[in-house]
């Protein structure tokens, strides 16, 4: 199986089914770590999101990506889901899969992945209310975590000097 | 020609996603552009706003050849 694989829809998301696959046949990976993402209703506030993208472009950034991440934390395998197109409070935008030998790769994995979706990622975002539509930019802690992963990596406290 | 595509919070303040229009640099697709639409192209210059020719993205002026597609990209947000 391929170590990096990119995925958008327009059809909802099964994260168990996701995880199951993802994770099936691995026999030398240790680790499993997964993110889901779901579309929150802000206090009932919000009816919808609508997710946009750049057909052809954004997939190609993600995997650009998601190739420059497995490469930096050692993966087996990383998987990314997402949604585009409008989808209601309690259903899943992102589903992202991060498999290593250890967990501590697993999880940087997971989390370098996901920070990049918020902020980098060719995606917009808009939120539907009663009032209208308004476009959502990420927060500035979006921003800040994204910006974590820009140093080269260090070296672990278990490696050797 | 270039076939000018508009992302995001820049489609609905443009009213349009999508169209051709006939420059030969992207320098002379923001002129045109901000000449037609003031706001618009006043937003096209936003520190956030990155540019997309033929899906890479680019810094400063390029030439655009009859076929290229040309893409505004706002602040990006996704998961």
């Amino acid at each position: 199986m391929d170590v990096i694989e990119v995925r958008l829809t327009a059809t909802q998301l099964d994260p168990g089914h996701l995880l199951n696959a993802f994770q099936a046949g691995r026999l030398e990976t240790g680790a499993v770590v997964s993110f889901t993402g779901l579309a929150r209703a802000e206090g009932g506030q919000v009816e919808a999101l609508e997710l946009e993208a750049y057909p052809g472009f954004t997939e190609a950034e993600i995997t650009r990506m998601a190739a420059e991440v497995a490469a930096r934390h050692g993966l087996h395998g990383l998987l990314v889901v997402h949604r585009v197109g409008m989808i209601t409070p309690g259903e899943t935008i992102v589903f992202v899969g991060a498999a290593a030998a250890h967990r501590r790769a697993a999880f940087d994995g997971a989390d370098q992945m996901m920070d990049y979706l918020k902020s980098r990622a060719p995606f917009w975002k808009k939120s539907h209310d009663a009032a209208g539509g308004r476009w959502i930019e990420p927060r500035p802690e979006d921003y800040q975590d994204a910006a974590r992963w820009d140093a080269p990596a260090p070296l672990y406290r278990s490696d050797p000097p | 020609m270039a076939r000018v595509l508009l992302f995001g919070p820049l489609r609905d303040l443009a009213g349009w996603r999508v169209r051709d229009i006939d420059v030969e640099s992207l320098a002379a697709l923001k002129a045109q552009l901000a000449a037609e639409d003031p706001t618009l192209g006043e937003a096209l210059l936003a520190p956030g706003v990155q540019c997309a020719v033929d899906q890479v993205l680019v810094r400063g002026d390029v030439a655009l050849s009859p076929v290229t597609e040309v893409g505004f990209l706002p602040p990006m947000s996704g998961g």
